[in-house]
């Protein structure tokens, strides 16, 4: 079976509100989110990164540099 | 044991390793090295308590300085930071596997836009143009004609930062298709997939369809020497079918994994634990 990269993940269904940086809208994010982790705002696409869990924050994400990898 | 976890971002690869090791009931010491001050006598307290130092950086250059660093500090970190080094540059990975005698594609490195283009004419057309530093295939020109070199040459040597006018010119290698990448430890393959795309290059993360094979002897045995090669732990030994055999165009030291752990029918975090809990048993019978 040939997998698409990106399209399964590990995801659970539960999920906390937490304020877009970008657009101030209240969203909707996967609880088990870890300090460094990224996501897709749901509003915009851009990519947000979770700066801290405790209460939730998110920033814009830095972005992608050339020597990003593996 | 308590794991460092060198990171600046948070992928799914991390996800699951950080999820591998607190269900085991590992501490986890997630270190971001942005925020860190690196001595060059005394270790960030963030270091205190770790038994080991797992490098997940995703930037290249953090990762290559932060292993010295941290090796520095006596502190056992994986990926070693000569492999790191070797693994990060192009030329010195494909240096490392021609001394070992392990399959890689004819390669030449130059210096001037005229001995690229000397290289480049030599080996004809199509042949391949390759940061030294860089990865996810980004910035690779599969050259098809002179006039397509003369152009991306003038471009790198003009607007490039000064290791683009390292000049990494490649044979091209007809494969079938697709690539295969194995995640190894130590030399040990882990599990294998196919990355298939019409497009030429057939990065997993330019969005190549991967599908698991099977290892075979002649993969696993390769594979071990393309380890050995660059020193060991764990990567991503990048391999291209030739019709009758094999030939390693790369190995990667801070590898992701999630993508072939999708395919796979290995647990490829958990088989990547119990090799991290092998190290850490290891370092502590030698000490």
């Amino acid at each position: 079976m040939w997998v698409r990269y990106g399209v399964a993940g590990t995801m659970t269904n539960d999920t906390i509100s937490a304020e877009d940086p970008i657009t101030g809208d209240e969203i909707q994010i996967p609880a088990d989110v870890e300090v460094g982790e990224i996501i897709d705002s749901p509003v915009t696409g851009t990519e947000l990164e979770v700066v801290a869990v405790d209460p939730i924050a998110l920033e814009e994400a830095p972005e992608l540099e050339e020597d990003w990898g593996e | 044991m308590n794991v460092g976890v060198l990171y600046s971002r948070i992928r799914r690869d991390e996800k699951l390793l950080l999820s591998e090791l607190r269900d085991r009931g590992h501490e986890v010491t997630k270190i971001d090295v942005r925020k860190e001050r690196f001595g060059v006598h005394d270790a960030p307290a963030a270091f205190e308590d770790v038994d080991i130092v797992v490098d997940r950086c995703l930037a290249t250059s953090r990762s290559r300085y932060v292993t010295r660093f941290v090796d520095a500090y006596g502190i056992p970190v994986v990926n070693d930071p000569e492999t790191a080094a070797i693994c990060a540059d192009k030329a010195r990975n494909s240096l490392v596997l021609a001394e070992a005698g392990v399959p890689t594609p004819a390669t030449e490195v130059t210096f001037t836009k005229e001995s690229a283009m000397e290289s480049i004419e030599e080996f004809g057309y199509p042949c391949v143009l390759k940061p030294v530093i860089g990865s996810w295939g980004r910035l690779m020109a599969k050259i098809d004609s002179r006039d397509a070199a003369e152009a991306i040459l003038e471009h790198k040597e003009t607007l490039g930062h000064y290791e683009h006018k390292v000049f990494y010119i490649q044979e091209f290698v007809e494969k079938p298709g697709r690539d295969i990448r194995v995640v190894t430890t130590d030399g040990e393959p882990v599990a294998a997939m196919a990355r298939a795309s019409d497009h030429w290059l057939t990065n997993a993360a330019r969005g190549a369809e991967t599908e698991q094979i099977e290892i075979t002897g002649e993969m696993a045995a390769l594979v071990e020497r393309a380890s050995d090669a660059v020193g060991g732990g764990l990567l991503g030994v990048d391999l291209m079918e030739t019709g009758d055999s094999y030939t390693v165009h790369e190995v990667n030291h801070t590898v992701e994994f999630k993508a072939l752990n999708d395919v796979s029918d290995v647990d490829v975090p958990a088989t990547v634990v119990d090799w991290l809990e092998a190290t850490v048993q290891g370092v502590e019978v030698t000490a």
